[in-house]
């Protein structure tokens, strides 16, 4: 008596991961950071975030469908999520509704879909939809509240939702008189009225290292990165080299020239730096792909960051250091071809 | 300083290296190893198949109703690699026929068909006496005429590989007892219970090779292995065999990853081991290569590991070639009721077979029957996300999810460029991608189509050759031609201007003869007048 059964190619053991996994790991890994965000800047970030999520999920389910994808298991990758989460922490945590609204339709719809959808991508679809509301509308995006603990917030959550969702400040609040420049505005606003580093940095936003509350969230999304690094999701080279590089370049200029470049830990505790080195230039389907690749990705980000904050015309510049060296990864790519077994 | 690559080689496990990635994956080996290994029940028919290893199928040298003996050569492989096909018990031959014959491609074949007598009497078997001090080619010769090959699950006849190697000067001979596949005990068994036959093989290897060294290489989890090889070893009195633990991770059994443990060296692309001076043989060949070359037997019986969630009471066989799957499942005590997949080798590197009819071949190592839980369920396969998991732990140090780019793009120079030829098809990659894609299947199919296209390029040559050589003679008989043609209107012009010339002449000579007629004339019109 002869059994008959069906057959398969190996291997045949059962998958361990699946990119949902791995897109839930990176979420995971950004509550700490989420939650020092809000204990610093008040509940107006939960609110960008679950705007950001229901507009990504929105425009990718309604992209998947034209484009004639499963829409089920796209959905369930939760990579819309994690660009959505991605893009909401770069926001002041008080601008109106339509930015996530605008930034989910560039960031899902052009740079994702129609790129060919998840895996094709050429560029960071958060960071695009950063720096498309960024440049768009420079002045909502400056709107940054006093960083204070949760006893002395100026806005609770239902005022923060009602500013949100009006685009107005509860009467009789006027901008000018609640929102305030960030560290990395502050410095540059300062060099270029002739300060030096030292004077600016008696202010007393300023802490340690970064801003006040900026430097705490920074270690907090580092405490979070780490743990991808032990997870195995993120490998260390981009961080490393990310981080690297500003210090090292940081420390020459410093040296250089101390009056108006601040020492470089200021740099990496300040704006995107240590979020963008752990969780958006390690984005593996805008990276790069080899070990030594992702060295020079991660320099070259770090590198472009500094440059557009000491000279370019923006505060912070990690967001389109990351863009372009998504333009020049396909080429680090192609000249970094590890050396295979035996060759 | 760096030791020239050979050099280096001689000091095989006196430090141990790593290999690039692989992975740690849980063993299931325990299962099959709690009773010893058992001789699987005689079945009412053998099945066995003509095509066993590389090269064409073996040629039947029986016919239906022939009695046989045990051991007797029932079929003859012709080149590459000679050999026979023996008769594992006496018998009948009932037919020569097609047959399920456990090939990965689940294509049936010929196979001799036999129904045992029950005697199970051997013909005359032809042992080397004294073999320690006997040619080593006549060793070679016994090891090919019994037709032993490897049995890690390669089977490439062994003889061929070692006289591959002898256009080396082989120093080592490594035999490779770690058997790093999850649920395979085979190796394991046979080296706990007969580990004097395991260091016996190496002797005959050594003498058959002339390496001057032997180290059998065994995974740091096989328990009491260890003290046994190593009484056998010290009991065979000889000290220039080593025993060295390796560590247990996938795919360190591989022949190039056991290599680079041991040496620290790659073996060159498009190179064997014989390169470095290495020739590396699994420990249940030498087991077999000793009983060929000491008691003259044939290969006609290997331990089989039938294990898995699927089987109820797992063991390691020693079984017929040719007998049913099904009998050493009965065996084993059936199938448990969530059996659903039957396969030919771990769950890593084996194939799966439709169905248990097929027969025990020497590549047999293990059947495993995996349950529904053990198996993939059907993932839905996702774009890759270029994580690099898969070139994480590629033990051919490839970048797996560049070469699928390649190949699933019809790109097959470029993956082959990108090393496509160095993957050894672990699975490992596989077995890490988060996006599901069957990347061991699309290295398959990618290696299958460089194949052709290296059999058209081929082709096209030839074909390129042969129309240059047929314009090259065309033109030559065209250019004949024309110069002969030249040369005959030649010849033509010359005879015309000889006969221009001779008609010149000729009227000269008739004005002369004229004019001289006219003085003549004259003359006489004078004489006249």
């Amino acid at each position: 008596m002869t059994r008959k059964f069906a057959t398969s190619s190996a291997p045949h053991l059962p998958a361990t991961t699946s990119v949902a996994k791995v897109m839930q790991q990176v979420l995971y890994a950004l509550v700490p950071g989420i939650a020092a965000h809000c204990w610093y800047f008040g509940p107006g970030i939960l609110l960008q975030i679950l705007l950001a999520i229901f507009f990504a999920v929105g425009f990718e389910a309604l992209m998947l469908k034209i484009r004639q994808q499963p829409v089920r298991i796209h959905l369930l990758d939760f990579s819309a999520v994690v660009t959505a989460v991605l893009f909401a922490l770069c926001l002041p945590p008080l601008v109106p509704w339509w930015i996530a609204l605008l930034g989910m339709f560039f960031a899902i719809v052009i740079a994702k879909h129609l790129y060919g959808g998840l895996g094709h991508n050429v560029f960071n679809p958060a960071m695009v939809g950063y720096a498309v509301v960024l440049v768009c509308f420079p002045q909502t995006m400056t709107q940054w509240l006093p960083p204070s603990a949760p006893a002395s917030w100026i806005f609770g959550f239902w005022d923060s939702a009602s500013t949100i969702l009006t685009g107005h400040l509860p009467t009789p609040m006027l901008w000018d008189a609640v929102s305030q420049a960030t560290p990395l505005d502050t410095i540059r606003t300062g060099i270029n009225s002739g300060l030096t580093v030292d004077e600016i940095r008696t202010a007393a936003i300023f802490g340690d290292f970064g801003g006040q509350g900026w430097e705490w969230i920074a270690n907090w999304y580092a405490i979070g990165g780490l743990w991808l690094l032990w997870r195995r999701i993120i490998s260390w080279h981009v961080p490393v080299t990310m981080i690297g590089s500003v210090l090292l370049l940081g420390l020459v200029a410093y040296f250089a020239d101390s009056g108006s470049n601040p020492v470089p830990l200021q740099h990496v505790f300040s704006g995107a730096l240590i979020l963008g080195a752990f969780f958006i230039a390690t984005d593996p389907v805008s990276g790069c792909t080899s070990n030594r690749g992702r060295l020079i990705f991660g320099a070259g980000v770090g590198i472009i960051t500094l440059v557009i904050r000491r000279w370019g015309g923006y505060p912070d510049g990690v967001a389109f250091a990351v863009l372009l060296m998504n333009m020049a990864a396909p080429l680090i790519d192609r000249y970094t071809v590890p050396r295979y077994y035996g060759k | 300083m760096r030791l020239p690559a050979r050099e280096q080689a001689e000091l095989a496990g006196q430090r141990l290296h790593h290999f690039h990635g692989g992975l740690k994956l849980r063993h299931h080996k325990k299962i099959s190893c709690q009773k010893p290994i058992q001789r699987s029940k005689l079945p009412p028919r053998l099945y066995v198949p003509l095509l066993q290893h590389l090269g064409a199928q073996a040629e039947a040298l029986v016919v239906q109703g022939q009695t046989i003996l045990k051991g007797q050569a029932i079929a003859r492989y012709k080149l590459p690699y000679p050999g026979f096909v023996h008769a594992p018990t006496s018998g009948t031959v009932t037919a020569v026929a097609r047959h399920a014959i456990s090939h990965p491609s689940g294509q049936e074949g010929m196979a001799v068909i036999i129904k045992p007598d029950g005697r199970d009497e051997w013909c005359e078997l032809h042992p080397i006496q004294n073999w320690q001090e006997a040619a080593p080619a006549l060793l070679r010769q016994r090891i090919s005429e019994c037709g032993i090959v490897g049995l890690g699950g390669a089977v490439f006849p062994t003889a061929a590989k070692v006289e591959d190697a002898l256009s080396q000067d082989i120093h080592t001979l490594i035999l490779n007892g770690a058997e790093c596949e999850p649920y395979i005990s085979c190796d394991e068994m046979l080296m706990r219970e007969q580990a004097p036959r395991v260091v016996e093989g190496a002797l005959v290897l050594q003498r058959a090779t002339g390496a001057r060294q032997v180290i059998i290489a065994i995974e740091d989890q096989m328990g009491e292995v260890w003290d046994k090889l190593h009484a056998a070893i010290s009991s065979s009195g000889q000290d220039d065999i080593r025993l060295v633990k390796v560590t247990t991770i996938y795919p360190e059994g591989g022949e190039k990853q056991l290599i680079q443990v041991l040496t620290g060296l790659e073996v060159p692309e498009g190179k064997r081991p014989s390169h470095l001076g290495l020739l590396c043989q699994n420990v249940a060949t030498a087991a077999a290569s000793a009983a060929a070359v000491i008691e003259g037997k044939p290969l006609i019986e290997r331990i089989v590991t039938v294990t898995g969630n699927g089987v109820n009471q797992p063991a390691n066989l020693l079984a017929l070639l040719g007998t049913p799957i099904s009998n050493l499942i009965e065996q084993c005590g059936g199938y448990s009721n969530n059996a659903a997949r039957l396969l030919l080798g771990g769950p890593m590197m084996g194939y799966a077979l439709e169905s248990d009819a097929n027969p025990v071949i020497k590549a047999a190592n293990c059947i495993l029957v995996l349950s529904h839980s053990d198996i993939a369920t059907e993932h839905e396969e996702l774009p890759c996300i270029r994580c690099g998991e898969c070139a994480r732990v590629c033990p051919s140090l490839l970048l797996p999810q560049q070469l699928q780019w390649d190949i699933r793009n019809g790109l097959i120079d470029d993956a082959a460029g990108h090393g496509l030829a160095a993957c050894i098809e672990c699975g490992c990659c596989d077995f890490v991608c988060p996006s599901h894609i069957p990347l061991t299947q699309w290295f398959r199919f990618g290696k299958a189509e460089w194949r052709t296209l290296i059999e058209e390029k081929k082709i096209s040559e030839i074909a390129k050759q042969r129309f240059e050589a047929r314009e090259l003679r065309l033109a030559n008989i065209k250019q004949d031609r024309v110069q002969r043609l030249e040369a005959k209107k030649q010849s033509l012009q010359d005879n015309q201007n000889k006969q221009q010339k001779i008609a010149a002449a000729m009227q000269r000579v008739k004005k002369k003869s004229d004019q001289q007629a006219n003085t003549e004339n004259a003359d006489d019109q004078g004489e006249s007048s």
